[in-house]
């Protein structure tokens, strides 16, 4: 039993407010979709969500089976894809999931960073430096990367960037198997992934926020 | 109003006593009466740095902006304290020895604090976010000061060893008389009142300021 | 509590060896501390390379060139992750502590590795005369050791400030001056052949310097860290 709360998440950047006392539900099993034009602070609400950023006033909060998790605690339940994370370019997709396997303190092995990597279709250029890869590439890493720990929250910033078809069917795929033990936020300027993929809808526009269901 | 008026009234009578109610050091003659002014000052210096790196630390713990207002406005009265110490000091160093700075154990410590706050505000200078800026400058303020304590101890040592010639103290083998003591005692408490009256200023301008900032 | 413990250095671990994987690919950090370090000693080499040195200036000089080279070599550990932008990716992955740990190891590894080079370097060039040959190595690794344990919470500070690049010496002089005073005397009493219990209290205070600094870095790194 999954349940995240957003409660009165609000954000300024040097005194001009970004979105204020934004306020959302979610479940296991949905699919909150953030929107709004650009600049409208989409990627900022997911940094917030992700806890890289601190946001001016408000909480969000993760319970799992009736327990609320502490904020330190988070970072091992939820998943982040976003334009501006980086992997490391020196390192080849391979080296660079094992690394954060062993960062992260797990104990998965070297066949489960190669299925991982089979599983977002990157299986044949896991000895290769990332530096070498396209940008669809990167952001199939990417996903790799944000699964590694079976995370119960993905939160994904515009996750169909760069991809092609074949990789918007993954992003679909994995969405939906997302949906089946957890939950899933996303932020994205496409209507058409809007209302493929929005189970609830936020909008975000220049000076705050509207919900739409 | 009071205070102010009984502070500045203290404050003259002090250095009218300095130069007519005490009498000169032996030895030193005249210029030893620097001494009421650049001890008190490098006391309020090292006092001013002590609240500010107090401040540093619960602006970690509740992250409310106002602390690091006071941080870095007790950090530049205490350079400014410092820098008048380290002056009179030369001053002194100059009528005495014959050179204004001479690396011995105050003048040195009195320096690095210098040095210490020249880097505090250095990196406030190179962060734009209010917050980043707050909070990186504390995490500084409290390495720099944990720093100070070893300084204190190793430089007789360093004095000792890397410089054969005798340490001298700026003091010198002062006996102060009853008169000098008054005064000297008297002008510490002078200056420790500036330094309570401008921590007051301070206070008020924090307050206007954050009043300014509620009702945009 | 011991599990707990093995994970970490465990954790750290790999953060190690994943910069060490890295840096030996592309030899930045390396390379700018190395160049550093030996311009320096050349400089040196020529400027007072004929005249006698006593061991007060050998000693100077070798902190000279080893602080100077660290300020250039070791500010790049969490600089280049910020200008790569693999900050987040690291920071969604574990604690501060771990962070500070691992990179903490790999600074010092860096350091050392450099002084393995440089130090010989050194005695080719100018010549020294070593009375108490252990005492130097003790004195070396203890500078190193605060040297490094400073160094690396001042890197992440400075990593992100507007200003990178000189930023650092600045930040690090007057907290580092202590560690830099006493090794200095520590590596004259080294070459001047002094036992280790006459250089007891300059390796007491370099121990405590070391071991207080970074425990001190270690409880503040968190607030550094975060954003």
């Amino acid at each position: 039993m999954l349940l995240i709360e957003l409660q009165k998440i609000t954000k300024d950047y040097n005194g001009h407010i970004i979105f204020s006392d934004i306020c959302e539900t979610l479940r296991e099993g949905s699919c909150l979709v953030i929107t709004g034009p650009n600049g409208s602070g989409k990627t900022t609400l997911l940094k917030i969500l992700a806890g890289l950023i601190r946001p001016a006033s408000g909480k969000f909060t993760i319970s799992v089976d009736g327990t609320l998790l502490a904020d330190e605690n988070r970072k091992d339940y939820l998943g982040f894809v976003s334009p501006d994370l980086y992997l490391y370019e020196e390192l080849t997709a391979l080296e660079n999931l094992e690394f954060f396997v062993k960062v992260r303190g797990l104990a998965e092995s070297e066949e489960y960073c190669l299925k991982l990597l089979k599983k977002v279709q990157l299986d044949k250029w896991g000895g290769s430096l990332v530096g070498t890869y396209s940008t669809g590439m990167k952001q199939r890493l990417k996903f790799a990367y944000a699964l590694l720990h079976q995370p119960l929250l993905l939160l994904l910033d515009e996750p169909g960037a760069n991809l092609d078809e074949e990789g918007q069917a993954l992003v679909q795929e994995i969405i939906s198997q997302q949906k089946e033990t957890g939950a899933v936020i996303l932020s994205t300027n496409d209507p058409a992934e809007v209302a493929r993929y929005g189970d609830q809808v936020l909008k975000l526009d220049e000076a705050g926020r509207c919900f739409i269901k | 109003m009071f205070w102010k008026v009984c502070l500045g009234i203290w404050m003259s009578l002090v250095i009218i006593a300095s130069f007519l109610y005490a009498p000169p050091a032996l030895g030193l003659g005249e210029v030893s009466r620097i001494i009421y002014y650049h001890v008190p000052l490098a006391w309020v210096a090292v006092l001013a740095y002590m609240v500010s790196m107090i401040n540093a630390i619960k602006y970690l713990r509740t992250s409310s902006i106002e602390y690091d207002y006071r941080t870095s406005f007790n950090a530049e009265v205490g350079t400014i304290f410092a820098l008048l110490a380290t002056v009179t000091g030369a001053i002194f160093a100059n009528a005495t020895w014959g050179t204004y700075w001479n690396w011995d154990p105050r003048q040195t410590s009195i320096f690095v604090l210098l040095l210490i706050y020249g880097s505090y505000f250095a990196l406030r200078s190179a962060i734009d976010d209010r917050e980043q800026k707050a909070r990186l400058s504390s995490v500084y303020a409290i390495i720099a000061f944990i720093t100070v304590p070893f300084l204190v101890f190793i430089i007789p040592r360093i004095y000792a060893s890397l410089h054969p010639d005798p340490i001298v103290n700026i003091e010198g083998r002062l006996q102060m008389d009853a008169r000098m003591l008054r005064v000297f005692i008297s002008s510490l408490a002078g200056f420790t009142g500036i330094y309570f009256w401008i921590y007051n200023l301070q206070n008020r301008i924090i307050n206007l300021k954050g009043k300014i900032k509620g009702r945009l | 509590m011991v599990t707990r413990f093995l994970s970490w250095t465990r954790q750290a671990g790999a953060l190690l060896n994943k910069d060490f994987k890295a840096e030996f690919r592309t030899k930045y950090a390396l390379n700018s501390f190395l160049m550093f370090a030996v311009t320096t000693l050349v400089i040196v080499s020529f400027a007072v390379g004929p005249y006698y040195l006593d061991p007060v200036m050998h000693a100077s000089f070798i902190w000279i060139i080893i602080f100077f080279s660290a300020m250039a070599g070791l500010a790049r550990a969490f600089i280049k992750e910020q200008e790569r932008g693999t900050v987040y990716a690291l920071k969604l992955s574990t604690t501060p502590e771990i962070i500070y740990l691992g990179k903490f190891c790999f600074n010092l590894l860096l350091l050392l590795l450099v002084l393995l080079v440089i130090i010989p370097f050194y005695f080719f060039f100018l010549s020294p005369s070593v009375g108490n040959p252990l005492l130097l190595v003790v004195v070396l690794l203890l500078g190193s050791l605060g040297l490094t344990g400073t160094t690396t919470i001042l890197s992440a500070i400075v990593s992100k400030a507007n200003v990178k690049g000189n930023l650092l010496p600045v930040l690090a002089f007057p907290v580092l001056l202590p560690l830099l005073v006493t090794s200095i005397n520590g590596t004259r009493l080294a070459l001047e052949g002094y036992t280790f219990g006459e250089a007891s209290s300059e390796l007491r205070v370099l121990s405590s310097f070391f071991v207080i600094m970074t425990t001190v870095s270690l409880l503040l790194f968190n607030y550094v860290w975060e954003d």
